[in-house]
């Protein structure tokens, strides 16, 4: 029982932050709470510090908005904490659709569906193409385009506001990543993620492989949403610097041999 | 020519054929996606019978500036905000309110206002004199069904005037006489659209099934008389036009007037030349 705690400690640390952040906002329509007001796309902690999704105000600014200056304060706050901690750990940490994702992915594996198609019939880089398509869009119509379709909000809103609707868009997630494409929505389409990859380049928390360790027993790959990261894998030893890399942790939790861990990236190379 | 008919069939296409392909692909794709989201974010963003909440940018820029975040929801003392949620057919996420179901109380300290990040609820259009101020607002106006508003049958009803928060500038109770019995006089609500904030207390309030005084956002319910209009009885608008001369000419000279009016008309011309 210990060894299952232990083997999946950043999974529940994970799973517990997510389900907080939630019920914090979640507590804050519903009892009033002022911890953490507002939702994922622009709130207020202890009701002063303005936090906002820089994705969401980038589309602002294509659809032509005045940006408000607590806007700028909240994108420069949420800017500069995932530049240091890791772009995607907005994924693996806080987004709730990681949740459903997650749970697609692991019935993928339980069910050995990754057997019957091994490899997937799509590109990694639609995401960048889906975040130019959405500055374009809201260019020319003047609103803000992904917002007016994301599910990351619809999902996440709704667990705040009311779902209405909204579960057939968590719907929609779990059988297109389960049926359709492997880790489908967050590691190809999703343009939040895309974003945070890009910014996330520079972080200073990263994975480090240690090739000495390794048995290519591939467990971490096996477990891995974006696979691509770990290329280095049994190869050489160094961090992996991949900004699509969403500091999840699954692959240290499966590593039996201590050659994967969080580490504090050099910034001298 | 000749060349490619001596290569054999599988020859796999050249390198910068399948780049040319490939991005062919991916363009094509980009393009198919984009008119399919953007017909879709057109669509859902095209209703305009909504009630935003007090201060909100008007429509075109609220949809551009509002990020979603419901912390004016959440401000909002008697849950009259809602963020419209997926399947209520509103733009989504946006906040607005149904006053049938819960009007705006115009809190007088606007909880809902101050606390947008976005600025999409600007302060500014509800503060006077550095003070906010409710009265400011303008949510929208209230509209009357005359055929089914019981005071026009006669029957004495002011439900709307006395929920009014502004009462008796934004709707005043107007006597005309009643026609049918002759001797009664009918008690007729009016809204005057200049104050009224569309706060909806009245639609709220109102007897009939289905209300007969109801709020509409304002740009779908007034009209607009234009700019070509000058007040005669009206100071400002007289000034326009002194100031739209100020620095023309704008005397016209015809024929007649080049002479004084007396000569011009003294002036027989040949009329008595034989």
């Amino acid at each position: 029982m210990t060894k299952f705690i232990f083997n999946h400690r950043y999974l529940f640390l994970r799973r517990f932050v997510q389900v907080s952040i939630m019920f914090l906002y979640f507590g804050a329509n519903a009892f009033g709470w002022t911890v953490l007001t507002g939702n994922l796309s622009s709130s207020l902690f202890l009701g002063i510090i303005p936090m906002s999704d820089p994705y969401a105000v980038l589309q602002m600014f294509g659809a032509g908005a005045i940006i408000a200056g607590d806007l700028l304060i909240g994108v420069l706050i949420v800017t500069l904490f995932y530049m240091s901690v890791g772009g995607r750990v907005f994924c693996s940490w806080v987004c709730p659709v990681n949740i459903i994702t997650d749970f697609s992915n692991y019935l993928r594996r339980v069910l050995n569906m990754n057997q019957v198609e091994k490899k997937q019939p799509a590109s990694r880089k639609i995401r960048y193409w889906v975040i130019a398509l959405s500055l374009i869009i809201s260019f020319i119509l003047g609103v803000t385009a992904f917002e007016f379709i994301s599910p990351i909000s619809m999902v996440h809103r709704g667990l705040i506001f009311g779902l209405g609707f909204g579960w057939a868009a968590i719907l929609v997630l779990f059988l297109f990543d389960l049926f359709v494409l492997k880790n489908g929505w967050c590691g190809y389409i999703c343009p939040l993620g895309g974003f945070y990859s890009l910014i996330g380049k520079f972080s200073l928390i990263r994975v480090n492989h240690n090739a000495d360790n390794c048995t290519a027993c591939m467990k971490c790959k096996e477990i891995c949403p974006e696979v691509q990261v770990l290329f280095m894998i049994d190869k050489s030893s160094e961090p992996i610097l991949s900004g699509e890399c969403t500091n999840c942790a699954r692959c240290i939790e499966v590593c039996d041999d201590e050659a994967l861990n969080f580490s504090i990236r050099k910034l001298k190379k | 020519m000749s060349n490619q008919k001596t290569k054999t069939k599988k020859e796999p296409i050249s390198d910068r054929r399948k780049f040319l392909l490939n991005m062919a692909r991916g363009v094509g794709l980009t393009a198919l996606g984009g008119l399919v989201w953007s017909a879709h974010v057109d669509e859902v963003t095209a209703s305009t019978l909504l009630l935003r909440p007090p201060g909100a940018l008007d429509e075109e820029d609220f949809l551009k500036t509002c990020i979603k975040c419901g912390m004016c929801v959440e401000a909002c003392p008697y849950d009259t905000l809602l963020l419209a949620k997926p399947g209520d057919n509103k733009p989504l996420g946006t906040p607005y309110f149904t006053p049938r179901d819960v009007p705006c109380y115009m809190c007088p300290d606007i909880p809902c206002v101050p606390v947008c990040p976005s600025g999409a609820l600007n302060e500014k259009s509800v503060t006077t004199n550095d003070k906010l101020d409710i009265n400011k607002s303008e949510m929208g106006v209230a509209v009357i069904d005359s055929e089914n508003c019981i005071a026009y049958w006669g029957i004495q009803c002011d439900a709307c005037y006395r929920a009014c928060p502004i009462l008796g500038e934004a709707i005043s109770i107007e006597y005309t006489k009643n026609t049918r019995t002759g001797k009664h006089s009918l008690m007729i609500p009016v809204v005057h659209s200049n104050i009224c904030t569309g706060c909806g207390l009245c639609e709220r309030a109102c007897v009939t099934e289905k209300a007969a005084i109801f709020v509409l956002p304002k740009e779908v319910a007034l009209g607009k008389a234009g700019d070509y209009y000058i007040k005669g009885w009206d100071e400002k608008s007289e000034r326009k036009i002194q100031s739209s001369y100020k620095d023309k000419d704008v005397t016209t000279t015809t024929e007649i007037s080049k002479r004084s009016a007396l000569d011009s008309l003294n002036d027989m011309g040949g009329l008595l030349d034989d």
